[in-house]
């Protein structure tokens, strides 16, 4: 249980690097988890070539979730809208360095579900540009 | 009614009735289990009775001639009896079997609702009401152009009855709420709620769910028109439950499902509904859980309800007193005189749910989200909560491990 709740995670929930709101911003969606009422918003800034240049997180989640936000959003600065598309299930869990269960998986993947369906309606913005 | 009562309630003989505390939930860790408001565990009995009825007694039921289907229509039928007798239904045809609490309050909105209520009418509930006792309600008003009004719940956690009789001047035509709080465990006085709503010609329909499973409910002295609950939170299994109506209202109602068993007579355009319970009993039901259900009150019975809701006392006192030594933590809902065995509540700055997964490292179960009544979490502001819930089996060890847990989810998050 001690390693669930690693240093770096209970760290991150405490003091997290990216949480905040960006206005105006060039992404910004927001999604619930219906399990436990979690909500988390994402906010976005691009340069003009599609990179990141600033992202935060805001909303209420427990440690998981707000962890995986923070670290998720330091991982996108300087990647293109292309290369954040990629990131997947493994790279979260890698970061968060924890095995999870079905239910916590939820919480784990919320940041990135928020994430992926705001890129998305970007992407296709920006691909009929 | 309350069962037994000379002899001395003991806990560990309690214990021994079912199998799955006995389990350990990892190596070397016994299993803590606090979440009895979500479901209960089964005592031997009840899983008994059930594979009984499979090994021996297996027919459908009310059609066949068959020696098996006599067998199982009086299994069925004796289940009806008993449970209805447990909470002193006039008789056994105005207990109707359903799926669980959620589907017999769905049964009353769609059947009772469609057919006497229309654009204007008032429903009035409470904030403190599981989403079970709300969506139905939002969907019909929203069919029907019904106006819902909702009485307030106070910062103590209880009904404002002040309000509740304002709201009573509008004229609602039916007065839905809960007997007991799964959330804030708040008992509503019932009594005085319905003769209110009777006086102003208001039906009264009350959610069960969190009360039949833990002290004694008499339908004849509340005088309720409907009432709701399910086998699976008072020890039987799951997928059964029961609604109870009065008997003029459930014989003026139309079928809620159609198909086989709810009918007198077909014909090609039209049907005749057969006479209740079976009215609302389309299709072939659940007999096994009925006998489940059945069995889950004969062991309650022999219990007894009243040392069931005296033992439960004793544990929501202790653990009450008991939480008061963790810092930071507040639990929601009224003191312990006026609560029943639920405790919900949250730490400042740990999530619930990282309450509930600490805990679950040392083989507790509680239960942390909203519990299926947000909009009681977002009155209260609060995202989540984390909800300890006690039954007959539980002891003071049980508290004991929970309150040092805790202390453990407080050293980790330091
Ligand atoms: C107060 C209350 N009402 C209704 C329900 C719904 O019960 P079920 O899911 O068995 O329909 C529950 C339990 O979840 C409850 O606690």
């Amino acid at each position: 249980m001690e390693d669930f709740y690693r240093e770096l995670i209970i760290e991150r929930y405490k003091s997290p690097h990216f949480r905040g709101e960006l206005e105006p911003n060039d992404i910004s969606f927001e999604d619930d988890n219906p399990a436990c009422g979690d909500h988390i918003r994402i906010d976005v800034r691009l340069d003009e070539n599609h990179v990141v240049t600033e992202a935060v997180f805001s909303g209420e989640g427990c440690a998981i979730s707000l962890a995986s936000a923070d670290l998720l959003l330091e991982s996108i600065i300087g990647k293109t809208i292309e290369e954040l598309k990629e990131t997947t299930k493994e790279d979260i869990l890698d970061m968060l360095g924890i095995e999870l269960g079905p239910v916590r998986l939820k919480c784990a993947l919320l940041p990135l579900k928020v994430l992926k369906a705001g890129v998305y309606g970007v992407g296709e913005t920006i691909s009929s540009d | 009614m309350t069962g037994n009562s000379n002899t001395r309630f003991d806990v560990q003989q309690v214990r021994g009735d079912f199998p799955v505390l006995a389990r350990e939930i990892r190596p070397g860790i016994p299993l803590t289990y606090l979440d009895s408001a979500a479901t209960s565990q089964k005592p031997e009995t009840v899983i008994q009775a059930m594979s009984t009825y499979y090994q021996e007694n297996n027919a459908n039921i009310h059609r066949g001639i068959h020696k098996l289907a006599e067998e199982a229509t009086l299994a069925y039928e004796t289940a009806r009896e008993k449970i209805a007798r447990f909470i002193n239904a006039p008789a056994a045809d105005q207990l109707i079997f359903t799926r669980n609490t959620t589907e017999s309050i769905n049964l009353v909105a769609y059947s009772w609702g469609r057919k006497y209520l229309s654009a204007g009418d008032r429903i009035l509930l409470t904030e403190m009401e599981h989403h079970s006792n709300l969506i139905p309600w939002q969907l019909i008003a929203g069919e029907l152009d019904l106006v819902l009004d909702f009485i307030p719940v106070t910062s103590e956690g209880n009904l404002d009855l002040d309000v509740y009789h304002d709201l009573l001047k509008k004229n609602p035509k039916l007065v839905a709420l809960t007997h007991m709080s799964n959330v804030l465990g708040t008992i509503n006085p019932l009594k005085e709620i319905i003769r209110n709503a009777k006086s102003v010609g208001a039906i009264t329909l009350v959610d069960g769910a969190q009360s039949v499973p833990h002290f004694p409910v008499d339908i004849a002295n509340l005088e309720v028109d409907f009432y709701a609950f399910s086998a699976h939170k008072m020890c039987g299994p799951t997928g059964i439950g029961a609604l109870y109506g009065r008997k003029d209202l459930l014989e003026n109602m139309p079928p809620f499902l159609g198909g086989g068993e709810m009918i007198k007579r077909v014909e090609l355009r039209s049907f005749k509904a057969n006479d209740i319970p079976h009215k609302f009993e389309a299709g072939t039901p659940a007999i096994a859980e009925a006998v489940g259900f059945g069995a889950a009150v004969d062991y309650l019975l022999e219990i007894g309800m009243d040392r069931i809701e005296e033992h439960e006392k004793l544990l929501t006192n202790y653990t009450l007193e008991k939480l008061l030594d963790v810092p930071d933590l507040t639990v929601l809902g009224p003191p312990a005189e006026e609560k029943g065995g639920v405790v919900a509540f949250y730490i400042k700055d740990i999530h619930a749910h990282d309450v509930a997964q600490i805990l679950d490292g040392d083989g507790i179960a509680v239960r942390a989200g909203h519990h299926c009544a947000q909009p009681l979490h977002t009155k209260f502001n609060l995202p989540a909560t984390t909800r300890a819930s006690m039954y007959l089996y539980n002891t003071i060890e049980d508290i004991d491990r929970f309150i040092a847990g805790l202390q453990k989810v407080r050293d980790i998050f330091k």
